[in-house]
């Protein structure tokens, strides 16, 4: 499987520098290896989802409790949980640090995944979700931490789009 | 029973507790009976009040959590019952009125008025400890008997569907936000 365990962890080494302690995540095929990194450090606490909007919650108790959390899905899992992400973490003010890998793009092979790429980023602002793309492994450490700076200055959610340039080797 | 009395009947062992609520009547009633600095009333989000708890659970395991959830509610979230039961946090109390009725918004009947039964759904999905109750003395032992037990414990309440006439209250949702962020920090 050509998912790029090297920038995979990047991105992980990028959250544990920000003090992300909390990991909520929904496995698919591009967070495999962030999933077991988190599974596999044991200073973080992995939460292991049936539905990605329970994440949400999750990571507004996780906020309000003084954790710092991150949560790991596809952007089939953030359409999933735009009602938690507006009546939730909007209406309560919680800063949400999603990671969504940008499955339906150019490159993308499964046609299930089409539709979904296609309204992500549309979505993303109509909800005034501030959003930076993942794409060169040079910058993943300083937009993360960019990421989780405005989303704790700003007490919302804010969104990092994992691309296909990053995650995936076979291109 | 009614869910006031529920309320008012364990009332006074939240002290210590981070309390989480659903939204609407459960929210409206416990302000009624008196707010606190350690309760969070999640208005809105509807079937993550569990999350929330699981949330602050995990995050802080010296901390006592109670929810208290709605049929309604938690059948919007059943896959987060076995998030619930794949964790198990000690420090989680979770109870679930169940008034067979989306009351709050025009009472509706829910799956629980035609045999749905939380407790079991709740066990089935690895929930350690549950109870199901239906009078005011039996819910306080349970409730009572679940923060002894420090086992993470679904008690689903079974009460009448009826609620407050109003469900606005004069406690703003980010004052009560930030007021209860502020009183887990100083725990």
């Amino acid at each position: 499987m050509p998912v790029s365990a090297a920038n995979s962890k990047l991105v992980f080494d990028a959250l544990k520098d920000g003090g992300v302690r909390l990991i909520s995540a929904l496995p698919e095929t591009w967070l495999v290896h962030l999933i077991r990194l988190a599974d596999d450090d044991p200073e973080v606490t992995l939460v292991r989802l049936a539905k990605e909007e329970e994440g949400v919650g999750i990571s507004m108790g996780a906020h309000l409790a003084g954790v710092k959390s991150a949560m790991l899905m596809q952007n089939h899992g953030f359409l999933a949980s735009i009602n938690g992400i507006v009546s939730g973490a909007q209406l309560f003010r919680i800063p949400l640090l999603m990671l969504i890998s940008d499955r339906g793009t150019f490159g993308e092979r499964d046609p299930w995944q089409t539709e979904g790429g296609a309204v992500t980023e549309p979505l993303l602002a109509a909800l005034r979700i501030p959003v930076m793309r993942l794409d060169d492994p040079n910058r993943v450490a300083v937009r993360v931490r960019q990421a989780q700076t405005l989303a704790h200055s700003s007490n919302r959610p804010v969104a990092l789009l994992l691309l296909r340039d990053l995650m995936w080797e076979d291109q | 029973m009614t869910r006031l009395e529920a309320l008012r009947a364990v009332y006074d062992r939240l002290d210590g507790s981070a309390v989480v609520t659903i939204m609407g009547a459960v929210a409206a009633e416990m302000q009624s009976i008196g707010h606190r600095q350690n309760f969070f009333y999640l208005q809105h989000a509807m079937g993550l009040a569990s999350s929330v708890g699981l949330g602050i659970a995990l995050s802080r395991p010296s901390v006592p959590v109670v929810v208290f959830d709605g049929d309604g509610s938690v059948l919007m979230n059943l896959g987060g019952l076995s998030t619930l039961g794949r964790y198990r946090p000690p420090n989680l109390l979770h109870v679930v009125f169940d008034n067979g009725s989306l009351l709050s918004v025009g009472g509706f009947p829910t799956a629980t008025s035609t045999g749905c039964d939380l407790a079991a759904i709740a066990a089935a999905a690895g929930v350690p400890r549950t109870a199901c109750v239906s009078t005011a003395d039996a819910f306080v032992t349970a409730f009572a008997d679940a923060q002894r037990a420090q086992t993470l414990t679904t008690i689903v309440a079974k009460v009448d569907a009826v609620g407050p006439a109003a469900f606005v209250t004069d406690l703003g949702l980010l004052e009560n936000r930030f007021q209860f962020q502020r009183y887990l920090q100083a725990r």
